[in-house]
């Protein structure tokens, strides 16, 4: 009873300061023990469970290195499934700390929804998965198509623009999920199935015959995917946003898993050894240890090993790195300098 | 003229005439087929297209389930290779994942031994001929406080966090804490609801009205996302939980209006009459007025909690994985990639044999308290 009633004083306290900022939330993090991370349902390649009973993927990735940099354990994530239309609630709620899920940063999202976007981790755009047999060659020619469409995401609101300023027709088949859409656009509910290139092409692999669909050339809008956080913690975001920036960085400064342990002892290249704190001190700066980035690139690998893993050329996916190369090689990932 | 019939040639003594067998075709299998499947045109044209249809259906049925399925395997690609049919080995890879959710394997015999004490404290109560059913019945109101440390550990038992469970070990226990507790809360509200206590009356009809006004879609959304707003920052107060008491609320309601039903059906003069013997509100509730209230009402709150248990998979969209939750992430390992088929039927199966063992409790309670008074 009286915990009924501490709660109900606390929540009338908490709606009559309303939306205090929720400081603090590394020092909550480490007092759980773990970092409640929002991923998607299932996109393959980027979030799915081994046969373990683990979350693996691409974006669980971004979740198990800032686990890693914390508490040097990769396990220490909880995950909590999010779709398209839950995933802000579930962030801006508390309910989750930080999410990693195939989400475009916006205009309205960065400060309407009062999120924070703290990097890119790829490079994305819209596009359209059609069976061969259909013989389009140009997503122009869609007129009067039926579209699957997941609601919720930048994807419903750009179809609609494209197919406006094109002066064509669509009819919207409405779903939640990545799974949903690709059941529907199997069993052939919609003729085409949009969403980013990166979760078409994840789809299109889990397809029955995958020669047999084909993605569109075009790429109708800009889909710069990313982990975000809720407005409120700089700190938070701050180790996330460098926790992503040290992963880049190692892959452009050649430091990957395997040889992470022998550049650690020190090189003659001052940046690394800034990274992997055997030179200043960097992690104190965000209220982390010495050692934060090398525990990340160790446990999970650096960012060009992480995207090989889950939806390299070499996977079933088969993604090219494309314009989410080093923009030393010509590409757009570019981190800031750890200095 | 040969005899045809198979009437006795031979005359009896009046009296000593013996018991003749029936006529062929009047008694057994040909009666059965004759009256219930060739009793017309109409009914042979039925039967014979349902045949030909069974006859479309089963053979590759079976082929698929069964006779080209491949039980074991590494990966898709190795299944493919090994037959057309079904892919079982991949369940069979992930059946852990299917049962126990993300619960740590070496736990994982706790969480058999709750199903095993569940089927024990549910047998007394469900069971009335069963031996010493007065000892197991304690046994069974004991039984939640043993399954709820069972499952989270603590006090010796290495302690487990909700968020790990999922699979049909969620399903079943979302599933059982709703049923459990929301009879009693159901049978409450609905006595509330008929209560001469008018404060005690709107409240309840208040409660019922509402809760039966949204979907439980909403209460779950309310319960996974809104309460953290009201709550202190902080506060965790777990999502299994907030879980659990939304869906016993929402289907207390609706037992309350089945209930409600089976109440009014009680006429007044069972009422009258528990008056006249003297008996307080709760004696002539509790003798006379609810167990006939309740015998009409059980296929209604059978039906109310087969509802309950197959909107358990509701709760994949607030992020808790039941079956289908782990299905659909389990289907985005490239390793087995489309097999959605596999494991959509594997699930419905599972929630098949479920619902209608429930349903057939229901007849045979029915059966056993028809005790041939109408009202
Ligand atoms: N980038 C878009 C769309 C994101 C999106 O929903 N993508 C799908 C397909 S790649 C997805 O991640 N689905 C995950 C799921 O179904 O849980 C957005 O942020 O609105």
């Amino acid at each position: 009873m009286n915990l009924v009633k501490n709660a109900v004083a606390a929540a009338a306290a908490s709606l009559l300061l309303g939306g205090t900022v929720q400081a603090g939330t590394l020092a909550d993090v480490q007092s759980a023990g773990h970092v409640k991370c929002g991923i998607s349902t299932g996109v393959p390649g980027f979030a799915f469970t081994d046969d373990k009973g683990d979350w693996q993927g691409f974006d669980p990735a971004v979740c198990k290195a800032v686990a890693a940099a914390i508490f040097g354990d990769t396990s220490a994530v909880k995950y909590t499934t999010t779709t398209g239309k839950t995933r802000f609630t579930a962030l801006a709620s508390g309910e989750v700390d930080m999410l990693a899920r195939n989400t475009t940063w916006t205009f309205s999202r960065d400060t309407d929804l009062k999120l924070d976007f703290v990097g890119v981790n790829y490079y994305d755009g819209q596009g359209f998965l059609i069976p061969a047999e259909l013989g389009v060659s140009s997503a122009k020619d869609l007129d009067g198509a039926s579209v699957c469409i997941q609601t919720g995401t930048t994807t419903e609101l750009n179809l609609a623009d494209f197919f406006r300023t094109n002066g064509i027709s669509y009819e919207a088949v409405p779903i939640e999920t990545n799974s949903e859409g690709q059941a529907n656009y199997e069993a052939g509910r919609c003729d085409v199935y949009t969403t980013d290139a990166s979760g078409l092409a994840a789809t299109r692999s889990a397809l029955e015959d995958p020669s047999a669909h084909a993605l569109m050339p075009e790429i109708i809008s800009k889909e710069p995917l990313g982990p975000l956080v809720r407005h409120g913690d700089s700190e938070w975001a701050d180790i996330i946003r460098w926790t992503l920036n040290a992963m880049i960085t190692a892959e452009e400064l050649g430091v990957t898993s395997a040889n992470v342990d022998k550049m650690a002892t020190g090189t003659d290249n001052p940046e690394i050894n800034r990274l992997l704190g055997s030179e200043g001190d960097l992690g104190a700066m965000i209220g982390l240890d010495k050692a934060w980035a090398w525990r990340a690139i160790k446990m999970v690998g650096n960012y060009g090993e992480v995207f090989e893993q889950f939806i390299g050329k070499d996977t079933p996916i088969g993604l090219d790195r494309g314009i989410n190369a080093q923009w030393t090689d010509g590409g757009l990932l570019y981190s800031p300098p750890f200095r | 003229m040969p005899n045809t019939s198979n009437a006795p040639t031979q005359n009896y003594v009046p009296g000593e005439h013996p018991d003749l067998k029936p006529p062929i075709g009047q008694t057994g299998i040909l009666l059965w087929l004759r009256k219930n499947l060739f009793s017309s045109t109409f009914n042979i044209v039925l039967t014979l297209a349902t045949l030909y249809f069974l006859y479309l259906v089963i053979p590759p049925l079976l082929n698929w389930l069964v006779l080209d399925a491949v039980f074991q395997a590494g990966s898709r690609d190795e299944c493919r290779a090994l037959g057309e049919g079904a892919c079982w080995g991949f369940i069979d890879k992930r059946l852990g994942q299917f049962t126990y959710g993300f619960y740590p394997i070496e736990e994982r015999w706790r969480v058999n031994l709750t199903f095993l004490l569940l089927v024990m404290a549910v047998l007394p109560v469900l069971w009335e001929k069963m031996p010493k059913r007065r000892i197991m019945l304690w046994f069974s109101v004991l039984f939640p406080f043993v399954s709820a440390w069972l499952l989270l550990g603590g006090f010796g038992l290495e302690s487990v966090n909700t968020d790990q469970f999922g699979g049909f070990m969620l399903t079943m226990i979302i599933g059982v804490t709703g049923i459990v507790f929301s009879l009693p809360m159901g049978i409450l509200l609905a006595l509330g609801r008929q209560s001469q206590l008018h404060f005690i009356r709107w409240i309840c009809t208040g409660f019922i009205e509402f809760i039966r006004g949204v979907p439980l879609i909403t209460l779950l959304f309310v319960a996974s996302t809104m309460l953290n707003y009201f709550l202190p920052p902080g506060t965790t107060f777990d999502l299994l939980l907030r879980v659990l008491i939304m869906v016993t609320i929402f289907s207390a309601a609706y037992i309350a209006e089945v209930v409600r039903g089976g109440l009014q059906a009680v006429p007044k003069g069972q009422h009258e009459a528990a008056d006249a013997m003297g008996l307080k509100y709760w004696a002539s509730m509790r003798l006379i007025v609810l167990p006939q209230a309740l015998k009409i009402s059980i296929p209604g709150i059978v039906n109310t909690f087969i509802g309950l248990f197959k909107d358990s998979t509701l709760v994949v969209i607030i992020g808790l994985l039941d079956p289908l939750g782990i299905g659909r992430a389990s289907l985005s390992d490239s390793k087995w990639q489309g097999l959605a088929t596999e494991v959509y039927v594997f699930i419905a199966i599972f929630f098949f044999i479920c619902c209608f063992s429930m349903s057939r409790y229901s007849i045979y309670l029915e059966n056993k308290l028809h005790t041939g008074h109408r009202i």
